[in-house]
């Protein structure tokens, strides 16, 4: 078990390392650096300026061969391999839009991307999994057939309109909470979050419970669930003890997958909802031209992925003992 | 003559169809007495399962039993139980196995604790008592090595094995009434021989009367102390296992007979039934067994048989014993 944890783990290195070298060729040898500083200084700056800006900004080696160092440095003087020293080790240095430094926005935008994501993913997670319980449940009656006619319809409509809706319903009409922005005081910070959460949760729901749905009625199906009625369980008994605790195993597979994202925010509602956090920073970065700060959260968006991949791994084999014990 | 431990009256089974319900089960009638091992034979597709399922209202959606019937266990009209009662009749009154043990245990959970689960549904007993019981349980059914098989998953069992909690499970509340549905199918010949054997043992010690479907009619001649015979739907003949293996008087048991391998008729072609079991909703009438039976007559297609007593315990369906018919 140990082994198989250690090479997944291995080939999670070496994923990570190729999609660093892919970040290389997309950031530095397919966007010139020149071009960057360039954009970054503006086109009539003095050419020290210019100079100073690229070494401020680590742009001033060559790419992969330094012809002017001499040994190792041949090598390890360039840009590919500050590239990957900086990033493996999180010294992301300076975004190149405004200079300030990246580990600092992204500490300042945890926090608040953490705030919508984390309640949006545990309140999506109970709502859908309860609601497909109970629908699988009542499987082929009335209360089935509402609820999925309910789920296709929150599904075919596009997630900016709960957004543009919701600001206008609760925030304009109602006034129950603030259309947008942010105020990290713990006093009112719930009264900011609470609408695009909501938002969230309802644009997540149809998908979620149709999905979730779907697994229950598979299991439901299934021959020991006719056993356990046999031995005499109750309806709720077999739900619970049995069907749900089946379905758990490709619930997780779904659900691991999703936690690291969580650090990274959520993108449309941050940037609609003024909520500065990173998904509101990336798509900052990528209106600003900020290409060092791009990078850092593509990189980070991978890193994160490749650890869901390996939790997904992990407790799939610690729910499923046929995993567990081969 | 004591009333006997199950009696199913006048039992219908009818699924949803395109053109209405259609019946999978038809008006069958059949009773077990107290330690009795009745066999229920017929080909695959006759109801042979749902009227099983129905002895335990577990008929699955969207089945339904039809109102009429009545399915009467040591006195009490089981389907007319509140649905708690009738969950206490599960597992406690009456056992059931299934024929695959593959997949009829719950693959995330010990076979320990799903045996043990039979019993703290319907006992009062604390967990270290429950425990000890599934434990000796296990050495009944004959689990080599029982306590530490407490903690094994399914998937660590052979077929075998998993057969055994199975019964373990069923047997462990000493039901008067075990249900196994072709419980040695899925198992191979040496392990069903086994199987069977510990089924008649644990029957004839525990005095539990027994519901055996199967196909084989090696089985039968086995376990079987009364035999009925089902075809689309109806119970067509029943008898002592006597009367039945020795004087068939349904074609189609007659049939179901001659088309077992024999050892001594090794090399001839096995004599089949001709034809396939209709489909429910595509019943014949009259007679349901006519447009494959050799000795079918002019009553046959029009006309439904009646039950026709042969004996004191043999009853047939069929216009050839139904001296009112004309032939
Ligand atoms: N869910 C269902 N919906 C519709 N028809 C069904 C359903 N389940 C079973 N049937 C039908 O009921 C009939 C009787 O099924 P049953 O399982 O009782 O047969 P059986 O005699 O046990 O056969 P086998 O030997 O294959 O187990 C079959 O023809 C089957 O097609
Ligand atoms: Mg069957």
């Amino acid at each position: 078990m140990a082994a198989y944890f250690l090479r997944r783990i291995g080939y999670g290195v070496i994923t990570l390392l190729g999609v660093l070298l892919l970040l290389f060729v997309l950031f530095f040898a397919v966007t010139d650096p020149d071009d960057i500083a360039r954009k970054a200084v503006g086109e009539r700056a003095r050419p020290e300026v210019y100079a100073q800006w690229k070494t401020n900004h680590g742009y001033d080696k060559p790419l992969i061969i330094n012809t002017g160092a001499t040994g190792a440095g041949r090598f390890t003087d360039t840009l590919l391999a500050e590239h990957y020293r900086r990033m493996l080790t999180f010294d992301f240095g300076r975004s190149d839009a405004d200079d300030s430094p990246i580990s600092r926005r992204l500490r300042e935008g945890a926090l608040p991307s953490l705030g919508i994501t984390v309640p949006l993913f545990v309140m999506g997670l109970v709502v859908s999994v309860a609601v497909a319980l109970f629908v699988a449940f009542f499987r082929e009656t009335y209360i089935d057939r509402v609820v999925l006619v309910l789920c296709m319809l929150t599904m075919s409509v596009a997630g900016l309109l709960y957004i543009i809706a919701g600001q206008y319903l609760v925030g304009q009409l109602l006034r129950w909470f603030p259309i947008s922005g942010f105020d990290p005081n713990p006093a009112v910070v719930a009264r900011f979050l609470a609408l695009p959460v909501l938002v969230g949760v309802l644009s997540g729901f149809g998908a979620d419970t149709r999905f979730y749905r779907t697994i229950f009625l598979e299991e439901i199906g299934r021959d020991y669930v006719r056993t356990a009625r046999a031995k005499g369980c109750g309806d709720a008994r077999v739900m619970v003890r049995h069907v749900l605790r089946n379905a758990l195993i490709p619930i997780l597979t779904n659900v691991v997958v999703q936690i690291p994202f969580l650090f990274t925010g959520a993108l449309l509602l941050e940037s609609f909802f003024g909520i500065p956090g990173l998904g509101a920073l990336t798509v900052e970065a990528i209106q600003g031209n900020d290409f060092s700060t791009l990078r850092t959260m593509v990189y980070l968006g991978a890193l994160l992925f490749i650890a869901g991949q390996i939790l997904t791994d992990i407790s799939y084999a610690l729910a499923d003992p046929r995993v567990r014990l081969g | 003559m004591s009333a006997p431990l199950l009696a199913v009256e006048n039992l219908s089974i009818s699924f949803p169809g395109e053109a209405g319900p259609v019946r999978v089960v038809d008006r069958v009638s059949l009773s077990i007495a107290r330690g009795e091992t009745l066999a229920l034979v017929g080909e695959s597709g006759s109801g042979k399962s749902m009227t099983a399922l129905a002895m335990m209202r577990l008929v699955p959606k969207p089945g339904r039993i039809q109102p009429g019937a009545h399915i009467a266990f040591e006195g009490r009209d089981l389907l007319s139980l509140s649905v708690p009662d009738m969950r206490a009749v599960r597992g406690a009154g009456i056992g059931m196995i299934f024929q695959e043990p593959m997949t009829s245990l719950n693959p995330v959970t010990t076979v320990g604790d799903q045996v043990l689960e039979a019993i703290e549904l319907h006992a009062k007993l604390s967990r270290a008592q429950a425990r000890s019981h599934v434990i000796e349980l296990f050495g009944l059914v004959g689990i080599p090595d029982a306590k530490h098989r407490f903690g094994a998953y399914p998937h660590q069992l052979s077929g075998g094995l998993k057969q055994r909690v199975m019964i373990a499970m069923a047997m462990a509340m000493r039901p008067r009434l075990l249900i196994a549905d072709e419980p040695t199918t899925a198992l191979d010949a040496t392990i069903r021989a086994q199987i069977l054997e510990l089924l008649r043992d644990l029957s004839a010690k525990t005095e539990t009367a027994v519901l055996l479907i199967t196909h084989d009619f090696g089985v039968v001649n086995e376990v079987a102390d009364r035999v009925a015979v089902m075809y689309a739907g109806e119970i067509v003949e029943e008898g002592s296992r006597g009367e039945l293996l020795g004087h068939p008087r349904h074609p189609y048991t007659q049939g179901l007979l001659r088309s077992i391998p024999k050892a001594e008729a090794r090399g001839h072609r096995l004599e089949e039934i001709k034809g396939s079991v209709p489909r429910p909703g595509h019943w014949p009438t009259g007679c349901r067994f006519h447009p494959r039976c050799p000795h079918a007559f002019a009553p046959c297609p029009g006309t439904e048989p009646q039950r026709t007593t042969v004996s004191a315990t043999q009853a047939a369906c069929c216009h050839l014993l139904d001296r009112s018919v004309e032939p």
